[in-house]
């Protein structure tokens, strides 16, 4: 639990996972074989095999949303667009930290009392809010801030309930945390862990370092979302916190191989680690590029429940973590048994 | 050529579960080329060997679907689209699991507006009289198929999946009937082309081909106040200009083009405005390879009664031949 509270306090919005990078870097250093890092930004670290028959890649991204400052309004407020999905309706109020000094600043708009009734019943727009850093001038910001600076929002992590964890962040530092621990052990197969840059805009970093790797067989490691709040259905739900590590049937950007998902399952099972099926189809991640990158590769996408995901106060449960940690391990440790299973998944 | 549509638009293979349409196209080339193979994501690939040029070409054997997501105390189950469902076009429709399972789909009562209507709204009734007996049936994420018999009427042939089941047949077709050619021409039945033309850029970045050429069927502006598109069923293959994923490379279009002078049959041009296809990633996969398309005119695409004239997927054929041989 130390490294997710200290990954989800590390700013990294897409395309600027420097932060990230460095902190995984240094706690992977004495894990891994050959830490190499690719045009792109990603990590590719590698822990040999005893026998190097088959690669295996784990994938979780270290990007995060947040935002690009767009421009300097008059009196020292920040036009700023979002990086990432965002729903703009939370944004308001909402604290966030700018550039690489991490000048503090709150998301600021026109108040209430201000506005025209048609303005009140309407959901204020991206485009009429603005950062405010505090400064009243035009230039002062922009001796502060750059055109093109990162913000991202401002949480630190906290527990509270019955093993409940909020932070902002959890997608996907939740997979960059596993996959540091996975790298704690040697298979008889090579391991690459792959830490992604830039998943959040479009899936980018994973397509190069799949390309890269050429991995047999390739395990997504994420945070992905979790709807079980008042107001929606129960078959509605994506997936129910509490209730395990949740394994990805079919989503926007890939159908994982279903011999391999079955595989995770029955692992699951055995081992009496709790384990559930998301079950919308909605979202996508880096399993998308990986499972189609040269000549195809055996995929599977394997994801801690977030509530309110891609917000300053997405909610995990600490067990749901433990239980998707536990998946990873157990899966590595049972292909180490039985590799040649890696060739009966291909075609399926 | 109809029997041979029937056999393979009966088969099940949503996309992803293409296991039992490549079991029946396999039992269809077996005696007719030297190579079969199956790769990581499921696409067969049959290759006629030669010293000539390497020529793809490709059809997808994956149709359309439902998923099943949720099954509620009653037995009713939710469901999600597998590739471009309609909620209009699925209303009252019968669907088929893999194991057989029939179930009616149907939308809930309460709803004020047809026009809402949406696939959140709609289920899956198999009859099973709670969630435990529904279960023995369907397990979530089990995906099913629209029921749609395939039937004959006059030179059109109407069924579920002609999309692209009538493009498999043709590739079949042309196996069987291909002369002597020194080409290397790899036949292939690609997966998950409804879900983001997947299959095909996998088995692309294999095989580099020097050219290939896709049949898939298109839609047409024939029916009553359709929308304006040129193509018409019964007036030949159409020879795709582009779609939403691509823009087919002009020698190919003139391959196909003078290949159907030659052999003297109709054709006509497709410009598709909606909609992708095979050749979308083909041809930007390793390195890029020109690319082209033979269209089937098919009506009512993604539906049940997806309709095609036989003399079209028989001219098809012909044009493939002249092409690649």
């Amino acid at each position: 639990m130390v490294y997710i509270k200290e990954l989800t306090e590390i700013n990294g919005v897409s395309g600027n996972e420097d932060g990230v990078r460095e902190y995984i870097k240094k706690h992977i250093e004495e894990l891994a074989d050959e830490i190499s890092v690719d045009s792109m930004g990603n990590i590719i670290a590698l822990k040999k095999g005893k026998n190097s028959r088959y690669k295996v890649m784990l994938s979780a991204h270290m990007d995060e949303v947040g935002f690009m400052i767009t421009g300097f309004g008059e009196n020292g407020v920040l036009k700023f667009t979002t990086v990432g999905g965002i729903d703009e309706r939370i944004l308001p109020g909402k604290r966030v930290l700018v550039g690489d000094k991490s000048i503090p600043g709150v998301i600021g708009s026109k108040p209430i009392h201000m506005q025209e009734r048609e303005e009140r019943s309407n959901n204020i727009k991206l485009k009429k809010m603005y950062i405010d850093i505090g400064t009243d001038k035009k230039d002062e910001s922009e001796k502060l801030v750059s055109l093109g600076d990162y913000a991202a929002f401002y949480s630190p992590f906290t527990e509270f309930g019955e093993g409940l964890v909020k932070a902002k962040a959890l997608d996907d530092r939740v997979g960059c945390a596993i996959l540091i621990e996975a790298l704690k052990e040697r298979y008889e197969f090579d391991l690459y862990a792959c830490f992604t840059v830039q998943e959040e805009v479009g899936l980018r970093g994973s397509e190069v370092a799949a390309f890269t790797v050429n991995p047999d067989i390739a395990l997504v490691v994420e945070g992905t979302t979790c709807s079980d709040v008042p107001g929606v259905e129960k078959y509605e739900y994506s997936t129910i916190l509490g209730e395990g590590a949740a394994l990805t049937i079919m989503d926007r950007t890939s159908y994982p191989n279903k011999g391999f998902v079955n595989y995770i399952y029955e692992i699951a099972k055995k081992n009496q680690i709790r384990v559930q099926f998301k079950q919308t189809n909605s979202g996508g991640n880096d399993a998308g590029k990986i499972q189609t990158s040269q000549t195809g590769v055996v995929t599977a996408s394997i994801s801690v429940p977030c509530r309110y995901i891609h917000s300053p106060v997405s909610v995990m449960s600490r067990q749901d973590f433990i239980s998707c940690k536990d998946i990873v391990i157990a899966v590595l440790q049972d292909l180490e048994k039985n590799q040649q299973v890696i060739e009966k998944f291909k075609g399926r | 050529m109809f029997d041979l549509i029937k056999r393979l638009s009966e088969a099940f293979g949503v996309s992803g579960n293409e296991e039992g349409i490549r079991e029946t196209i396999i039992n269809e080339i077996k005696n007719d080329v030297q190579e079969i193979s199956v790769d990581t994501l499921g696409n067969l690939i049959a290759i006629k060997r030669g010293k000539g040029k390497k020529i793809m070409v490709a059809a997808h054997m994956d149709e359309i679907g439902v998923m099943a997501t949720y099954i509620d105390e009653n037995g009713f189950i939710r469901f999600s689209n597998v590739g471009g469902v309609s909620q209009f076009v699925s209303l009252g429709q019968k669907v088929k699991f893999k194991n057989g399972t029939i179930g009616a789909v149907f939308y809930e009562d309460k709803l004020e507006d047809m026009k809402s209507l949406k696939l959140a709204k709609m289920y899956i009734d198999i009859g099973a009289k709670d969630r435990k007996e529904a279960e023995k049936s369907v397990r979530i994420g089990d995906v099913a198929c629209f029921v749609g018999d395939t039937v004959k009427q006059g030179n059109m042939v109407i069924s579920k999946a002609i999309d692209d089941r009538s493009g498999c047949a043709v590739l079949i077709k042309a196996i069987k009937e291909l002369p002597e050619t020194d080409n290397e021409i790899y036949f292939v039945f690609t997966v998950q082309e409804e879900l983001g033309l997947r299959g095909a850029k996998t088995a692309a970045y294999q095989i580099k081909p020097d050219i290939a050429i896709a049949v898939d069927v298109t839609a047409t502006g024939d029916t009553p106040e359709a929308n304006l598109m040129e193509v018409k069923c019964g007036s030949g293959p159409a020879i795709k200009i582009k779609d939403r994923s691509v823009i087919c490379h002009p020698e190919v279009k003139k391959l196909l083009e003078e290949s159907a002078q030659r052999i003297d049959i109709p054709y006509q041009f497709e410009v598709l405005e909606f909609g992708g296809s095979d050749p979308g990633a083909i041809h930007i996969s390793a390195g890029g390879v020109p690319s082209g398309a033979i269209s089937i005119p098919c009506r009512y695409l993604h539906s049940p009664v997806e309709a095609a004239s036989l003399m079209d997927i028989e001219n098809s054929v012909k044009l493939l031949i002249e092409a690649i041989k």
